[in-house]
């Protein structure tokens, strides 16, 4: 499942998304990012209420599919002009992290192709 | 961090305050105290419970804030890396203290400190609006 | 869902509250961002966290939480744990990440918890 199907499945807008194709192989939620770091792996697709530059930078770093924003206010355009850059998909939500997290587990365990991933 | 909002509950069930406020100012104490911890030295929480209302004051000698209007603003925080590690400082704290109070007046100087008051009616709930500025 | 089907669900283990696990609990919420959790609407939904601190219980307590469900394998101190069960807040344990026990929680009917607008902070 690709991070455009991701996309509109689960209503997400988009902020940056220059990869839409990018396949998305599991997911993880965290707000921190030393967690992140430490745990997440390429293809994760991250739900997180942080919404600075260092969310970019590390999701650059662990090539992650796919950063969702959970329910919170809109981040400072940089955030968004940055990730266009570093070629990461960042989209947002006004859902919480819980209801994120259970509608994305259920569309990856839906997919034959995959299995949803445990992290976080 | 909490410390006091959980003493200050018990207090209030103690003192037969209806549930609702005990809750609305639990939460407002949680986040006064919250930014007491995160940006000063200490400060103060003063509690007064009368008939038809409860108060919480908040003052502290800490860096006040700088820009009255930002810090209103949800999500606008400045807070330490270290706080964000704890699980706080992600902004809302002075928005979600106002939205909990029927009365809230907060008054701060850069340099000087901050002081807060919020009330909570426990009859009638009038909302009376809220006021931020520059104060002695 | 009562605090044991939560518990069997998730895999997770009772630390403090096995007298509790009848309580019923339909609202869920996920934050590691404890401030977050402070602008939740309802009460008596479970709180889902990867914090072990006292902060994350007090948070619980201040909110009228029903029970915390703490995530990722870790866990809390002693005192943490003491000061949960005084406080009367069941406090579970999974070694399932977050992700994965939101996912599952979701899907055995557990619906999300609503939170305060942003907008109606304005004014």
């Amino acid at each position: 499942m690709n991070a455009r199907e991701v996309a509109r499945v689960l209503g997400l807008e988009p902020l940056a998304f220059p990869h839409p194709e990018a396949e998305v192989g599991g997911g993880f939620c965290s707000d921190l990012l030393s967690r992140a770091m430490a745990e997440a792996s390429p293809g994760d697709a991250w739900i997180t209420y942080q919404r600075h530059l260092n969310v970019v930078a590390v999701a650059k770093l662990k090539e992650l599919s796919l950063v969702i924003l959970a329910r919170g206010p809109e981040p400072e355009p940089e955030v968004a002009a940055r990730a266009e850059e570093e070629g990461v998909n960042l989209l947002r939500s006004d859902d919480g992290m819980f209801e994120l997290a259970g509608r994305l587990y259920a569309l990856l365990a839906g997919d034959p192709e995959t299995h949803p991933a445990e992290r976080g | 961090m909490g410390a006091v909002s959980t003493q200050i509950r018990r207090i209030l069930r103690e003192l037969g305050v209806e549930p609702e406020v005990v809750r609305r100012v639990g939460i407002i104490c949680f986040e006064g105290e919250t930014n007491i911890a995160i940006f000063t030295k200490g400060g103060r929480i003063t509690l007064m419970v009368w008939d038809d209302r409860v108060e919480l004051f908040f003052a502290d000698n800490g860096p006040g804030i700088e820009d009255l209007e930002l810090v209103r603003r949800p999500g606008y925080s400045t807070a330490p890396d270290w706080a964000r590690e704890l699980g706080f400082g992600a902004g809302m704290g002075i928005p979600n203290m106002e939205k909990n109070a029927d009365t809230f007046v907060l008054r701060s100087r850069p340099g000087k400190g901050t002081a807060i008051r919020a009330t909570v009616w426990r009859k009638g709930n009038e909302r009376q609006g809220s006021s931020a500025g520059p104060g002695a | 869902m009562k605090l044991r089907e939560v518990a069997e669900v998730t895999q997770a283990e009772v630390l403090t509250g096995r007298e509790l696990l009848e309580r019923e609990v339909d609202k869920g919420c996920g934050a590691d961002l404890l401030s977050d959790v402070l602008s939740v609407v309802e009460e008596n939904f479970l709180l889902v966290t990867g914090m072990v601190t006292l902060q994350a219980v007090r948070v619980a307590e201040v909110m009228n939480a029903a029970a915390v469900l703490i995530v990722r394998g870790k866990r809390p101190l002693e005192p943490v744990i003491a000061y949960a069960e005084e406080a009367g807040i069941p406090l579970l344990a999974t070694q399932k990440g977050m992700f994965e026990t939101c996912g599952l929680l979701y899907s055995r009917g557990l619906r999300p918890t609503r939170f305060r607008r942003v907008s109606e902070y304005a004014g």
